[in-house]
């Protein structure tokens, strides 16, 4: 186990090294001198190069990286240069929006999708599992950005059952709140929820195969109660190890369905980062995503190998 | 170099038999049957459409859906909303194979590496790890920033997105068909790790690469939609379903169909792959044949 966790997490600090240097040089390969952009256009050589001496852009790549990487670490991620505001402070308002988002979206995708699961596997060959299925399959072919304008234009204007668009912070009115994400929320799940599904449903039947649960079919334990007590944990393992599988979709699912249902999230800081051409909100969102994600792929490396004591002992996936 | 194709005198060539399992599938043939409709309008959007992807109709703005001569009504310009269709479904399978071809060319060699080569395993983990540490969105962003959004920087966000699984896939065969008794056997005939790998190795992962292949475009398809729609990915006046269903959200109240035609057509390119794909994976698979 102990062998297993340092050699993940040596991976992981190499992979983070690895990452925040491809972050530097393509930082490096945006156009425009910042230089320059800072100075103005009626500025002096003398002007911009001061400014370049006091940017530290004469010195080496690897002083600048390094410098680069003590500010990160920091949390100083530099100025807007747009708004002139503290990059940390933008994050730190958006940042919320989306944490709320995204594990409300995954909360609705694992009840659906194990529930579905279990329903396909429980009627095995009838129609609530041919129903489950299909439900699946148009999960993972329908795009969720469609799907979130459809909902708007059915639900939230035509029947007015959710609020179209709006953010209400659930620390400050946690019903208001709850009720302004859950269209987003399911809009978000839907593929991951299809992709759950379908993993509980044939780990569920490879579940029922196994000679544990025939034996305790044959103590007498109900098929309900073997279902539950196997399957379910059984299934843990697989909602755990899709949950990592599918972050980058759910990040990419994030940022639209902000977009649609004009959320002021993480997404949107990125989104208006890039038309604006915002070079530190950039930098701090895509260094703060890949961070964020590496991390979390540990987290679920590591929540896996509690659950399911094989990794442990194979210490390679 | 000559291929000799494995052929079964009783039960037809290999390949006969993966076309007569896929045929045979309901799921599968409903999905390939899709993707001929999808794949024919696409080819020949510029013989079938009856205007201009970009024409604008400014005395026809949000005409019906059977209006004579806008089949499928118009948008806020009075653009046809079937050509525009028409075009964008060219525009999404165009992103969708170069982001493929992409994969398959860089996953497949690296694949083989990896899997064949211990020593160079570490490595190309290593560096599929840090291609996975940037989900697609951000490469695109990054990609962007750096030379603003084009059709061509949608399709390498979304094939380098698409390489590490490429990679692991090929690596899996690699490592499997290893082990198999002609490989060992050409190991003992003194024949090179180059040779091993071209002649027996790769036509045998071929399969799985085409399974892959059939993975990631709807994947690919979906990405350029998604990316065209936030302003990511393909530019105006070339029309994309990401930037119809974008346009279309402004006025969805007053024309909602305008929303509702290009989401379908997505959704019909991805139904197809995802269905045609499910199926081609259980007609290659060799234990899930239905042969007795």
């Amino acid at each position: 186990m102990l062998n297993y966790l340092v050699t993940r997490l040596w991976q992981s600090v190499v992979t983070l090294i690895l990452a925040s240097i491809v972050v530097f040089l393509g930082v490096r390969q945006l156009p425009g001198d910042p230089a320059l952009a800072m100075a103005g256009e009626e500025a002096t050589p003398e002007r911009v190069e001061a400014i370049r001496e006091q940017l530290g852009l004469n010195e080496s790549l690897i002083t600048q990286y390094l410098k680069f990487v003590g500010n990160m670490l920091r949390g100083d991620f530099g100025q807007s240069t747009r708004t002139g505001a503290q990059v940390t402070d933008l994050v730190a308002a958006t940042l919320p929006v989306t944490l709320w988002l995204s594990a409300y979206a995954i909360v609705v995708a694992v009840v659906v999708g194990v529930l579905l699961g279990i329903i396909a596997e429980r009627f095995r060959g009838r129609w609530p599992e041919w129903m489950a299925n299909a439900l699946a399959l148009i999960g993972l072919s329908v795009p969720n950005f469609w799907l979130g304008i459809l909902a708007i234009l059915y639900l939230a204007v035509a029947f007015g059952l959710f609020p179209a668009s709006g953010y209400v912070p659930i620390t400050q009115d946690p019903i208001q709140g709850f009720y302004h994400l859950t269209l987003p929320a399911i809009i978000l799940g839907t593929s991951l929820a299809a992709v759950i599904m379908r993993q509980t449903r044939a780990s569920m039947i490879e579940t029922m195969k196994t000679d544990f649960v025939r034996t305790a079919r044959a103590k007498g334990l109900s098929r309900q109660r073997v279902l539950v007590r196997y399957g379910l944990r059984n299934s843990l393992i697989v909602v755990v190890t899709i949950i990592g599988l599918q972050l980058g979709g759910l990040i990419s699912g994030a940022v639209v369905t902000e977009r649609i249902f004009a959320l002021p999230g993480f997404g949107k800081l990125t989104l208006d980062a890039v038309f604006t051409r915002d070079y530190p909100v950039i930098q701090a969102v895509v260094l703060l995503i890949t961070v964020g994600y590496i991390l979390i792929n540990l987290a679920v490396d590591i929540l896996y190998s509690v659950i399911n004591p094989r990794i442990r002992v194979g210490g390679k996936s | 170099m000559t291929v000799v194709e494995v052929r079964n005198p009783g039960l037809g060539s290999a390949r006969g038999r993966v076309w007569r399992s896929l045929l045979k599938s309901p799921l599968g043939l409903t999905g390939g049957i899709m993707l001929a409709i999808v794949v024919v309008l696409g080819l020949l959007a510029p013989l079938i459409a009856p205007y201009g992807p970009a024409e604008v109709h400014f005395d026809a703005p949000f005409q019906q859906p059977g209006t004579v001569g806008y089949i499928l009504g118009t948008d806020d310009l009075g653009r046809d909303i079937f050509s525009r269709m028409l075009f964008g479904i060219r525009v999404s399978l165009q992103v969708g194979i170069m982001s493929v071809v992409l994969a398959v060319v860089v996953g497949t060699p690296l694949g083989l590496l990896a899997g064949y080569w211990r020593g160079l395993d570490g490595v190309i983990s290593r560096l599929t790890d840090v291609t996975l540490a940037f989900p697609f969105l951000i490469i695109a962003v990054g990609l962007s920033a750096i030379s603003g959004p084009s059709l061509t920087n949608a399709a390498i966000a979304l094939g380098i997105a698409q390489i590490p699984t490429m990679i692991r896939v090929v690596r899996g065969e690699t490592l499997r068909i290893k082990e198999t008794d002609f490989v060992l056997g050409a190991k003992t005939m003194d024949a090179s790790g180059v040779r091993i790998i071209f002649s027996h190795i790769l036509p045998n992962a071929v399969s799985a690469i085409i399974v892959q292949a059939t993975v990631i475009m709807p994947v690919a398809v979906i990405g350029e939609a998604l990316l065209s729609f936030l302003g990511l990915g393909i530019q105006p006046p070339t029309p994309s379903l990401g930037i119809m269903l974008s346009d279309a959200q402004q006025y969805i109240s007053r024309a909602p169909t305008a929303a509702i035609f290009p989401g379908l057509a997505i959704v019909l390119i991805c139904l197809g792959f995802n269905l045609f794909g499910d199926a081609l994976r259980d007609a290659l698979d060799p234990t899930n044949s239905s042969r007795k």
